[in-house]
């Protein structure tokens, strides 16, 4: 996800965040430096075009080069216009009011539609207890069917398919069907077509016209280009789409079509499809991916995840015992715990805004096993020990290897490592709340 | 054949007026054809030089220029045969993202060599996905070609395997093989196609004749990845490119030859078996200009 220029556009924001304030050449070299990266995530040039007339606006209006804290009202209106242009709100799906509701899946080829009509049927299933069926009305590609009903399977949702038919007579006689066996959704997997193909565009009107889906999702591939934008118009002109499903979102594309295609259709992105596994499916939140579109690193995720594991009240208490020095670890292996909450290590490290990020991943081991080892070699310490770690002499920390299932070498290289940390800490604390990355460090 | 660049005549009147205009309205023209923005950077970097070296003020010499610069990108080390081996059975390995159009490929593949009075063995080694088999299946069928698949979720390698076996048994020419669709950020997956590599080599004593990448043309910027990550793990032979009667302009061909310098070997441009054709950049350069 981190290419050449999505570090340019980090290091750019670094040396513009060093400096505080922002000069109105340092404005269009950082809006130059946003429409790189936008152009480079896929996001449509007429979209780029539009997108950075809005933000220099913005910029201009709120007065952000008068301000000592420009980097981050940039990075604010950055975010927010694109969230902005993605929906502000996630709305799923919408339920009809009485009798089933039926679901159309639309798109090109290969852009996963099958497997979302699947993991569609199986989120609905077990979010909402709904009672899901799909009608397989791909009678072109070989074996779709089959795949459809082998996927069914194994999440128990029924299937109505049937040879020698078309699909718009296969549509209607599927809804009738679970119509009256009590189905509360009904989703109908058409088969891929080019936008530009007539004849088959014509086909999904048909089956529009006939079937009076509640709802039409054009399904979109993350990785497609700046042509994002004609599909969806196109789609969107024949058969009106309520929303999208945006998939292969596990790939390592940064999914500017996803923004391309709202800004052209105004419909918002419903759910994101991310791996392989039947579960790997979820409502879309517009924010989440503002930042990965810019490749900042999901900045949001990792606040909102570090909030619910340190209260305010908790970090403040941390921070005086920093700047007096009195740091010791008992307040360490309570900040180890809160890390460990937060997830894995190497995903809490891919969410951080770092530049050059992938040279330092290749640097350090980001192995979780070690937190817990740290944690073993505290937990072996008594309460004045972790209280006053000076006091840690060669018997104890024998006595603490012992007890850990370590080596007193583990144990000294800890007591290092933590009096290093309390220095460095303490010399951050200094800069009075300009809190720097220690990337050097790494 | 796509057009890369649309409308493009359009803008060339702005020459006369603004160059600047002109230069930035060309580059977003490159960059709406998902051409990078250093490929793009780098075309049109040669085309002023030249253009302001040798003040050139016409339009068509300008345009001859561009076109210089982007069939050179795509010719040299063109490469655009596919080997076949004096030894056979010669070994044809197809590998892609997910839903690109590597079945539909390895059936036109087959088509088009059986068209040529070879015998073509097909090796179904998309042991993942539903009804993959039963897909290619379908196809062997329809072209009466030999067909070897295992069960599903089997070992992939145990079915190229078997596949080299039986081609040597019958006498096949050219053994062509449809892996499953993978994330190329996907360390495990990516393995085990290292490993169906190493299978392969083993048995016929010699490297993979051809690995071929499929890329769907309606991929953007992340095309660029495919092919470096699929390249880093499996040294790629070649590039066939799908779905190019859709609409997209297809300039990651440009992007991909440019950066990474492997070759663009076919295109497929439609849902007929004989859908598919040997990439040309002379043409594929001229109908830009079309």
């Amino acid at each position: 996800m981190f290419d050449l220029l999505t570090n340019k556009f980090e290091n750019l924001f670094y040396k513009i965040r060093n400096k505080g304030k922002l000069s109105p050449n340092d404005l269009d070299d950082a809006l130059r430096e946003i429409k790189l990266a936008l152009l480079e995530a896929d996001v449509n040039f007429k979209v780029v075009k539009e997108f950075l007339e809005n933000v220099k606006t913005k910029a201009i209006g709120e007065k952000i080069l008068e301000s000592l804290t420009s980097y981050q009202q940039v990075v604010k209106i950055v975010n927010e216009e694109i969230t902005r242009m993605l929906g502000s709100t996630s709305s799923g799906v919408v339920f009809a009011p009485r009798g089933p509701t039926i679901i159309m899946t639309v798109g090109l080829q290969g852009t996963g539609k099958t497997s979302a009509v699947v993991k569609l049927a199986n989120f609905l299933k077990n979010k909402y207890q709904k009672k899901v069926s799909i009608i397989a009305a791909d009678i072109y590609r070989p074996a779709a069917v089959l795949q459809l009903e082998d996927m069914a399977k194994n999440i128990a949702v029924d299937v109505y398919s049937e040879s020698n038919s078309n699909p718009v007579s296969i549509s209607v006689k599927g809804t009738e069907l679970f119509r009256k066996s009590g189905s509360d959704v009904i989703i109908i997997d058409t088969a891929g077509r080019l936008h530009i193909d007539e004849k088959m565009m014509k086909e999904i009107v048909d089956i529009r016209s006939k079937v009076n889906p509640h709802q039409i999702f054009l399904v979109l591939d993350a990785m497609t280009g700046q042509e994002a934008v004609n599909i969806a118009s196109t789609f969107n002109q024949r058969v009106e789409c309520d929303g999208i499903i945006l998939t292969k979102l596990d790939s390592d594309t940064r999914g500017g079509a996803a923004l391309s295609v709202y800004y052209v259709v105004k419909k918002p992105i419903k759910f994101i499809s991310n791996g392989e596994r039947i579960e790997d499916f979820d409502i879309f939140y517009p924010d989440r991916i503002a930042s990965r579109i810019l490749g900042m690193g999901d900045i949001l995720t990792l606040v909102e995840k570090a909030e619910k594991v340190v209260s305010e009240k908790e970090a403040k208490k941390i921070e005086e015992k920093i700047y007096k020095n009195e740091l010791n670890f008992e307040d360490f292996i309570g900040q180890l715990k809160s890390i460990k909450k937060m997830g894995s290590l190497d995903k809490i490290f891919s969410m951080l805004p770092i530049p050059n990020k992938n040279k330092i991943f290749k640097k350090i081991n980001l192995d979780d096993s070690y937190l817990s080892r740290i944690e073993a070699i505290i937990n072996s310490m008594t309460v004045e020990e972790r209280r006053k770690p000076h006091i840690i002499n060669g018997n104890r920390k024998k006595r603490i290897a012992r007890g850990s299932g370590s080596s007193v070498s583990e144990v000294n290289k800890l007591l290092v490592q933590f009096s290093k940390t309390k220095q460095m800490m303490k010399q951050f604390s200094g800069q009075k709340g300009k809190f720097n990355f220690p990337t050097g460090n790494l | 054949m796509l057009r890369l660049i649309k409308n493009l005549n359009n803008i060339w009147n702005k020459f006369k007026d603004n160059h600047k205009l002109f230069w930035d309205e060309l580059e977003e023209q490159m960059v709406a054809s998902d051409i990078s923005i250093n490929t793009t950077g780098k075309i049109l970097a040669e085309v002023k030089k030249h253009v302001y070296s040798e003040n050139i003020n016409d339009i068509e010499k300008i345009k001859a220029l561009l076109k210089k610069q982007i069939i050179e990108i795509l010719r040299t080390n063109g490469g655009g045969d596919l080997k076949m081996s004096p030894t056979p059975p010669t070994v044809f390995l197809i590998v892609g993202v997910n839903g690109t159009g590597k079945t539909t490929s390895v059936a036109k593949l087959a088509n088009m060599f059986k068209g040529k009075s070879k015998k073509v063995l097909i090796s179904a080694a998309d042991t993942y996905r539903s009804a993959a088999v039963e897909q290619i299946q379908h196809y062997a069928e329809e072209l009466d070609l030999d067909i070897v698949y295992h069960q599903k979720f089997s070992d992939p390698g145990a079915v190229v395997y078997d596949s080299l076996e039986k081609a040597k048994a019958r006498g096949i020419d050219l053994v062509i093989i449809d892996t499953a669709g993978r994330m190329q950020t996907s360390y495990n997956l990516m393995e085990e196609l290292k490993k169906i590599k190493k299978v392969i080599a083993k048995k016929i004593d010699r490297e993979v004749d051809e690995i071929l990448l499929v890329i769907d043309s309606t991929t953007g910027q992340n095309a660029r990845n495919q092919a470096e990550l699929f390249n880093n793990s499996l040294n790629l032979t070649g590039i066939i490119l799908t779905k190019i009667d859709s609409t997209s302009r297809g300039g990651i061909v440009l992007t991909i030859k440019n950066d990474l310098g492997i070759p663009i070997k076919l295109v497929t441009d439609g849902e007929k078996l004989d859908n598919i054709h040997f990439f040309d950049p002379a043409g594929f350069t001229e109908s830009i200009f079309s």
